[in-house]
């Protein structure tokens, strides 16, 4: 027990020790808020489609999250080898304790930045509203946010796990790079982040519903923004978004467990 | 104290340890010399229950590492050749939580930690960031930490590589007064032959999978009427180089030294 707590705050001390680092992760993130979000939020309006800011910022806080949460897991092949993680696949402790303690820091981390780039959010012009109907007033709804932690919990859990399912299985840096390429902008560009998952066509509706994120990131809009403000405020429902990343976190969570526990150096 | 029968890995086609079998008497310094290539890296990991044997036996103070794993990796400590500290911590911390992966109570933990760091001279710069030593501090790190557990078996595998002849020699002054003190059994591989020599009381010679010769440094000479340990090494292993192919922890290797060049 006492590994979990000290892989787990591990991952949290070095957080806090790394300012620089906190920073320049919210740099991207915060780019595409405001360069796509005031670029693209007249033709959205003009779409009809309401404010891209309010659109986009859920899924710009679901980006930071994945992101974060992905890096924690594939920076697992650097440890294996030239860190930390190396002496503990030697300790006389279970390997599920240390790849669970560090998989739920990992997540901590991904969750305090997914926080972190809502204060961006807000300060950029976003607020999380509620309408009771179509075409009623629209009140700020702060009560949303303690909500939206929950997504942005599990969605930084479900990548952490992935993460860690991949670091423990590359085996040099090469693989690394691939998969920033092939897996991780790909899962966030079909996620519905950027663009609704409404009227696509029936290849890419597919796809974006076989997307995890997508879930993640409904989910935080719902909660959000709420159900009428677009016709697009939730593509699925909580229960849907909540239930289906429960149980992805807990398959990869499986997986990362496993694949850790058969790491030869 | 540590006993190997008929240890054999294959990697597919390739046997990098072929049918090994040797004894190590507790308290003893016993090193594995060997040309690059050779096995010794991978029998160290059979040993430290990194990586599992294709067929053989090994005992570990009367047990099997990879039967009773977690009373075997009590046992001993492990000393590898790429750094395994927590860059982003400071001294006590990367002891700290060595002292917690194995289990060691509160103040004992305390007191040892005190009494590792003092002796291999980091104890003024307990509280800095790993990531502000130097190559030979941070060996010495390891080291330290490595005895923290006080382990029956401390397995090095390469210790000095890189150091300079001060760091190498304080570092072998360290280790062997502990050895004394605390009759803990050292294994250890090295291409230094001198420290070999200087250091070991039995060598084993390994090449090719195979070990070739086991002996103290003066019996190997006089098996090989030779006056040195290099040249009783060269006259076992011959003088050919070795071509291998870089693996992926090589390619790992190169681009942390491409990253570590930057500081």
């Amino acid at each position: 027990m006492g590994a979990i707590y000290i892989m787990w705050l591990r991952e949290v001390k070095r957080y806090f020790r790394s300012k620089a680092q906190v920073i320049v992760s919210l740099g991207q993130p915060t780019l595409y808020l405001l360069a796509l979000g005031f670029g693209f939020g007249p033709i959205f309006a003009k779409a009809g489609a309401g404010n891209y800011i309010q659109f986009m910022a859920p899924g710009v806080i679901g980006m930071t999250v994945l992101f974060s949460s992905i890096f924690s897991g594939m920076a697992m092949l650097w440890d294996r080898q030239f860190g930390f993680l190396k002496e503990t696949l030697v300790a006389p402790v279970p390997r599920l304790n240390i790849i669970f303690g560090r998989t739920l820091g990992g997540a901590t981390v991904a969750t305090m930045q997914g926080l972190l780039m809502l204060v961006v959010c807000l300060i950029a012009g976003f607020r999380p509203v509620h309408q009771h109907a179509p075409g009623a007033a629209a009140s700020n709804n702060w009560l949303a946010i303690p909500v939206a932690l929950i997504f942005i919990a599990m969605i930084a859990l479900v990548f952490a796990a992935l993460g860690a399912s991949v670091g423990s299985s590359i085996k040099d840096m090469q693989g690394f790079q691939v998969l920033m390429n092939f897996m991780v902008m790909p899962i966030f560009f079909l996620s519905g982040a950027l663009f609704p998952l409404k009227n696509l066509g029936a290849v890419m509706t597919w796809i974006t519903h076989a997307d995890p994120l997508s879930y993640g990131i409904d989910g935080l809009r719902g909660v959000l923004i709420g159900n009428w403000q677009f016709n697009f405020g939730w593509q699925f429902n909580f229960m849907l978004d909540l239930g289906l990343l429960a149980a992805l976190a807990a398959i990869f969570l499986g997986t990362s467990a496993w694949l850790f526990s058969r790491i030869e150096v | 104290m540590i006993q190997v029968e008929n240890l054999t890995r294959k990697f597919d086609q390739f046997t990098a340890v072929n049918d090994i079998s040797f004894e190590v008497d507790s308290g003893e310094i016993f090193a594995f010399l060997g040309p690059n290539g050779a096995g010794k890296t991978t029998t160290i990991k059979m040993l430290t229950t990194l990586l599992r044997p294709t067929s053989g036996r090994i005992h570990l103070d009367g047990l099997d590492p990879w039967v009773k794993q977690r009373d075997a990796r009590q046992r001993f400590g492990i000393v590898f050749q790429d750094p395994s500290l927590d860059n982003e911590q400071t001294a006590l911390e990367n002891m700290e939580l060595h002292g917690i992966l194995y289990h060691i109570p509160r103040r004992v933990r305390v007191e040892r930690i005190e009494e590792l760091l003092r002796l291999f001279e980091l104890w003024e710069r307990r509280n800095d960031y790993v990531k502000t030593f130097s190559g030979g501090m941070k060996r010495r790190l390891e080291i330290a930490r490595g005895f923290l557990h006080t382990p029956k078996i401390l397995f090095l595998d390469e210790p000095t590589l890189g150091l300079d002849p001060q760091s190498r020699n304080q570092l072998w002054t360290h280790v062997k007064n502990l050895n004394a003190k605390e009759k803990t059994t050292v294994f250890l591989t090295t291409h230094y032959m001198d420290e070999a020599d200087r250091v070991a009381h039995r060598i084993a010679i390994m090449d090719h999978g195979a070990i070739v010769a086991i002996g103290t440094s003066a019996e190997l000479k006089a098996r090989t009427n030779t006056d040195s340990l290099e040249a009783a090494f060269l006259a076992l292993t011959g003088t050919s180089l070795r071509d291998e192919s870089a693996s992926s922890t090589d390619n790992l290797r190169r681009f942390a030294q491409m990253w570590q060049q930057k500081r």
